[in-house]
């Protein structure tokens, strides 16, 4: 029982002068109480604890927190809500000095694991701490309260030399059945001054202190644009933010883990191309050139390793799906997979560590400051506003145009081709949502959500069944698959061949929302900004 | 959860002193502990600091319309509560019995919902035999009965076995130990000998009379604190290390 406010205080001293503001809390509390130092109290002596969440803060976005704390073998991880109230606990008896940290089974694994599937939680901050504790006595010489003083000292493990002094924390804790003492010495030493309510708790307090906040990774774009800005000063900041974000997964990706760090590498990477291709007019000519081939490259190399996790992390699901045959007989597949990717890995590794890789993280972020930083005139240039009207008007355009020419006869090139378009008018949308009015904009982005769900489903089923085809084939040849493997093989092929064909079906109703009068109408309020 | 009762229908055998003693050795070994002070004269309250008051009477907690929960104490040690004595308690008999019929289960009902929180349960009973020192008896799954070494506590222990065996369904394990013992005494030395050797629920750790086990109300604490080197603490180490043995 902690009071008030769970969080407790914070003594607010300069360095060198917590010893003299802690005594004079102590006289403070001598007043009313008797105050007794007490050595062996549980809680007193050092505490190590470590915060953990994965890298994009998904527990965190859900307003939790995870705690490991150290004891001399294994642990105990306690899940709390933001405020400290507690959710969960688990004991585990040991745990891996470096990420990927799998969760042992247990309740806290139980409430957290669909949240953060398939992220691997990371130490965030790790906290040593030394309390000592002293006891408040009443007349009769019984604890009635306790006072903890906490000094803690925090590093950031992914910066190992970041390492901070937080202020010292005090808090009351009251005895069973005796709330009013309790009560008493917090107000007392919220009397004393110097000494503030906590407002932050020590996990916040770590983070600030370490020049971080929470959820300061995001995927998404969310570039500091502004109408006015000129418009090539607004592509340069889109692309520094997405070069950021690429960058800030390398570690992950060539650390293995877990598969999100490729893929939010990946969708950085395919944003760029696009804002080069699609922005890349108001950019110098000789830099679009030469950037569209070298991220061209860099998607290439990313593309087997995530192509492969997304076969292994659907695994389960699809021979879930198995009727006829066992999912047991996949298991030559997943093995296969396994031993495929570890292989790629290595390559796409080679290629991230590469000079190449370097090169176009360091150019092209140079190449982006110039720009974004040039104060040269501006008065012909575009505005941030009129690009993104014209291109984005421009893209609709098309989609609606090429989506139209689309009949039940056509190949499903075409569908291909279109699932393009629309990703691009999506980036588009992304890059330059500060722009629109949030209403209008979630409306037509949500119709174009729909649209590329359902183009996203009819290719991936067709390059999923044409490379679980290829699959095959390489597995026969390096006598790796058996007749019931290949059986079963056959049987999921079938079921893709199935998805697609109703993918097909639900085109058409889909592109008619997107692309119909109502549709069109809402395009034209997110661009014209009157509806 | 575990229940242990100090019972002897005589007072000032040591039955509050181990009580105390035993339930902090309890929370010392890691289980969280409560121990219920029956006692009007509140002698266990008063060793552990706590005035000898519940708010709203003892009454109500016997009649169950004050949640024991609410009356729960804190000590100064770690895992180990407290329910302190009210004088009530002198009338819990007539409370006990009730306008209608006696009941003899109360406090076993009472203590039910503290199962989740609590492994180990001691009750200090009051001396005496009547309804109180009967629903203890059921509610107990270890009786922990001090004696005197004189000829007439053995006819006790044999009255008291003989009662708990006329219980039926739950029977509490009796579990007689030596207290105030004194080694100079040549007859004290006698009916230990005897009785350990006739009978199976006798301890074989004795509770020696010793001064440093009065100096407890001095020290208003467990002599397992104060002088947790002493011959007594010991003492009572090795009775827990053999009535925990029981469970």
């Amino acid at each position: 029982m902690t009071t008030p406010g769970q969080r407790g205080f914070v003594l607010e001293a300069l360095p060198g002068e917590e010893e003299d503001l802690l005594s004079a809390v102590l006289a403070v509390l001598g007043q009313s109480f008797t105050v007794a130092a007490d050595t062996d109290a549980r809680g007193s002596g050092a505490r190590r604890r470590t915060w953990l969440d994965t890298f994009d803060w998904r527990l965190y976005r859900a307003g939790l927190m995870l705690q490991f704390e150290q004891a001399r073998r294994g642990g105990r991880l306690l899940l709390s809500k933001i405020d400290g109230t507690p959710q969960a606990e688990q004991d585990v008896t040991s745990w891996p000095r470096r990420p990927p940290l799998d969760l042992p089974e247990g309740p806290v694994r139980d409430r957290i694991i669909v949240l953060i599937s398939p992220r691997a939680l990371l130490p965030i901050v790790r906290a040593v701490s030394t309390a000592t504790v002293t006891r408040l006595l009443n007349a009769d010489g019984k604890t009635v309260a306790r006072l903890t003083a906490d000094h803690v000292t925090v590093t950031a493990p992914s910066r190992a030399a970041t390492t901070a002094e937080l202020a010292p924390r005090l808090a009351v804790t009251g005895v069973r059945g005796y709330p009013g003492p309790a009560r008493r010495a917090s107000a007392l030493l919220a009397s004393v001054p110097g000494v503030t309510y906590a407002s932050q708790d020590v996990f916040i307090a770590a983070l600030t202190a370490l020049g971080r906040h929470p959820a300061d990774y995001s995927s998404s774009v969310a570039a500091e644009i502004t109408a006015e800005m000129p418009a090539p000063v607004a592509v340069a900041r889109l692309l520094l933010r997405l070069l950021d974000t690429l960058e800030s997964n390398i570690d992950g990706v060539l650390r293995d883990i877990d598969t999100e760090f490729l893929h939010d590498l990946r969708v950085a990477v395919r944003r760029t191309r696009s804002a080069v291709k699609l922005l890349g007019a108001v950019l110098p000519d000789d830099l679009v050139e030469h950037y569209k081939a070298e991220f061209k490259w860099l998607g290439d190399v990313t593309t087997p390793v995530r192509d492969l996790d997304v076969h292994l992390l659907g695994f389960d699901a699809m021979a879930g799906q198995l009727e006829g045959a066992s999912p047991a007989d996949l298991e030559p597949l997943r093995a296969y997979l396994a031993h495929r990717r570890a292989r790629e890995f290595r390559r796409l590794s080679a290629a991230l560590r590469g000079p190449r890789t370097r090169a176009i993280a360091d150019d092209w972020r140079k190449a982006l400051l110039k720009i974004r930083d040039n104060d040269g005139p501006r008065r012909r240039r575009p505005t941030a506003e009129a690009l993104a009207l014209s291109t984005t008007g421009r893209a609709f355009r098309r989609i609606a145009a090429q989506g139209g020419a689309i009949t039940p006869q056509s190949p499903p090139e075409s569908l291909h081709d279109l699932r393009k378009r629309a990703k691009e008018l999506r980036y588009l949308l992304e890059f330059f949502a500060p722009l629109h009015d949030p209403v209008a904009y979630r409306k037509v982005v949500g119709d174009l959500k729909q649209l590329q769900d359902c183009l996203g489903d009819f290719q991936d089923s067709e390059v999923q069944r044409d490379e679980i085809r290829t699959l095959a084939d390489a597995m026969l040849a390096e006598r790796a698959a058996p007749a019931a493997t290949l059986l079963a093989m056959g049987e999921i092929a079938a079921k893709l061949a199935r998805s697609q064909a109703e993918a097909r079906d639900e085109f058409t109703a889909r592109f008619a929302r997107f692309a119909g009068p109502a549709g069109r109408e809402r395009v034209r309020v997110l661009l014209e900004g009157r509806p | 959860m575990k229940i242990f009762a100090t019972y002897n229908i005589k007072g000032g055998v040591g039955k509050t002193t181990a009580a105390v003693n035993l339930a902090y050795l309890s929370a010392v070994d890691g289980h969280r502990t409560l121990l219920w002070d029956l006692d009007p004269q509140g002698a266990a309250s008063f060793l552990f600091r706590i005035k000898p008051r519940v708010k709203g009477g003892g009454g109500a907690l016997i009649r169950g319309t004050k949640a024991l929960d609410d009356a729960i104490k804190g000590t100064d040690f770690d895992d180990l509560d407290l329910i302190p004595a009210d004088f009530t308690y002198r009338n819990m008999d007539l409370i006990l019995g009730g306008k209608d019929k006696k009941t003899t289960r109360q406090i076993a009902q009472l203590l039910r919902p503290l199962a989740a929180e609590y492994d180990h349960v001691f009750l200090d009973c009051p001396p005496s035999i009547s309804l109180v020192s009967e629903n203890v008896m059921h509610a107990a799954d270890v009786l922990a009965v001090p004696l005197i070494p004189t000829t007439l506590s053995v006819r006790t222990l044999d009255q008291l076995t003989e009662f708990v065996a006329g219980f039926s369904g739950h029977r509490p394990q009796v579990r007689a130990f030596f207290s105030m013992v004194d080694r100079r005494k040549r007859l004290h030395l006698q009916i230990i000998k005897d009785l350990q050797a006739e009978r199976p629920g006798v301890a074989a750790t004795t509770i020696p009379s010793l001064s440093m086990i009065e100096r407890m109300s001095v020290e208003r604490a467990p002599v397992t604190v104060f002088a947790p080197r002493s011959v007594a603490a010991r003492a009572y180490r090795d009775l827990w290390t053999e009535v925990s043995k029981d469970i």
